[in-house]
């Protein structure tokens, strides 16, 4: 596929080289350049990946748009999964200009050949797991994300810039229903602890493995496709996490959390990576039923699509006829 | 000329340096809607700006689809839609001929010439 043609007059180690070397210089690769397939494979695992998490991740808010307490709650939470949906398009998008397809990653997606982030096979079983989820998971994406605005690959760094701009109004929205809570009723205020109990602990997973078990991230480092490592973000995370806690009034339910003097930074309990594993391949509590409602989005709305086709085939061959 | 001219995915005619193209792969969409790059003027005074791409059954859809999913914040007064495949793009292995010309002519640029620093509003 990506086999340079024999007229051009550099060979592939010259090819190699340059990219090599924009690399090196901090520069940007964009979609038609020359790039090792190791570098396009990557890429469209990671770019899918993140897609698909961003699509799932409609479903866990989405069960609360009928239910929301409010007006204002639900209009935030419409505005809030419209945007979710929005960011799993501009990363298709992205990933199309690597060659794949649009509808075939969705395929992948549905027949489980691709995965999506562990954190949206967990149910939301109170609207205070919407404010959780605004406050810590996409506090957690937040900090993912942000040093990928810096991707090497340019249609990817450009998506998630888009992306992060938007991702404010989610984190922000999510602790402003929480303070909101906390200053209700004592069973409000329950009701928060209990969402931070159980989104905590996989909020952490979300980083992936520890470092000294992630296969792929030396190299998708050395190609600038990540910037720093699954556990140097996690650790920012704990350490920004911590005073928006206090300052909420809820307890992380980590018994080992303390404050390290020495480093200044947090020092926390150790994650149940077999939960993590269990969830990601598959037997999380809600992996079924959230790949079951991405198969009907698609297979219930085909007929739209296919009657949308057939009035622009009709209407271009009206307009060449007239 | 390259046989490649289309724009892939996502990126209109960005020009992308010395770098050799791969070959593309046939944007082939099982469901046969057509690739469109998406342009925004992001307020009155500046041009319209390449945005991102999608895929869209006509050129009405396109526009409503391209409001919807990049100025939900105000970001554009204007859009462009345009199928990708119309789009003629320079190919990165014809950087030579496009745009080597330029690099020899400083003459073109204000700095080449040297004038006096006390001579006013130059």
């Amino acid at each position: 596929m990506s086999t340079p043609t024999v007229e051009h007059s550099l060979d592939e180690a010259a090819f190699h080289e340059h990219f090599d070397a924009t690399i090196a210089a901090d520069r940007r690769i964009e979609p038609r350049d020359w790039m090792p397939e190791g570098y396009r494979r990557t890429l469209i695992r990671q770019i899918a990946q993140h897609a698909h998490s961003e699509i799932i991740g409609m479903q866990p808010e989405g069960d609360w748009l009928l239910a929301a307490p409010s007006l204002r709650r639900k209009a935030i939470l419409l505005a809030k999964v419209q945007d979710e949906a929005g960011h799993g398009m501009y990363l298709y998008s992205a990933a199309e200009t690597l060659g794949a397809d649009r509808a075939d990653l969705t395929d992948k997606l549905i027949e489980r050949k691709q995965k999506y982030s562990s954190i949206f096979n967990y149910a939301t079983l109170t609207y205070a797991d919407v404010g959780v989820i605004g406050w810590l998971v996409d506090g957690a994406a937040i900090c993912n994300q942000v040093p990928l605005c810096r991707s090497s690959y340019g249609p990817y760094a450009r998506a998630m810039i888009r992306i992060c701009k938007e991702e404010s109004f989610h984190q922000r929205q999510g602790y402003e229903l929480l303070m909101t809570m906390m200053r209700g009723t004592p069973a409000q205020r329950a009701m928060v602890q209990d969402a931070v109990d159980r989104w905590w602990w996989p909020s952490l997973m979300m980083f992936g493995p520890p470092d000294d078990d992630s296969p792929n991230s030396a190299q998708s480092m050395a190609w600038g496709i990540k910037r720093h490592s699954n556990d140097e973000l996690r650790q920012r995370f704990v350490d920004m996490t911590v005073p928006q806690a206090e300052f909420l009034g809820v307890t992380l339910p980590d018994p080992e959390l303390r404050l390290d003097p020495e480093t200044g930074h947090h020092r926390f309990g150790a994650i149940d990576w077999d939960e993590f594993k269990r969830v990601i391949s598959g037997d999380g509590p809600a992996n079924a039923e959230r790949i079951a409602r991405r198969r009907a989005a698609r297979d219930d709305n085909a007929w739209v699509t296919e009657a949308a086709t057939a009035y622009a085939t009709k209407h271009a061959a009206r307009k060449h006829s007239a | 000329m390259s046989t490649d001219v289309t724009a892939e995915g996502g990126h209109g005619a960005v020009p992308t340096g010395p770098e050799v193209p791969v070959e593309a792969t046939p944007a082939a969409s099982r469901r046969d809607w057509p690739l469109y790059e998406v342009f925004v003027r992001g307020k009155r005074g500046i041009n319209h700006v390449h945005v991102g791409s999608l895929h869209a059954a006509d050129d009405e859809m396109a526009v409503h689809a391209a409001r919807d999913l990049y100025t939900r914040r105000n970001e554009g007064v204007s859009i462009w839609v345009v199928q990708a495949a119309d789009i003629t793009a320079s190919s990165p292995d014809e950087k030579d001929p496009m745009f080597a010309p330029s690099g020899d002519k400083v003459y073109r640029h204000p700095t080449f010439y040297e004038i006096p620093e006390n001579v006013p509003h130059m």
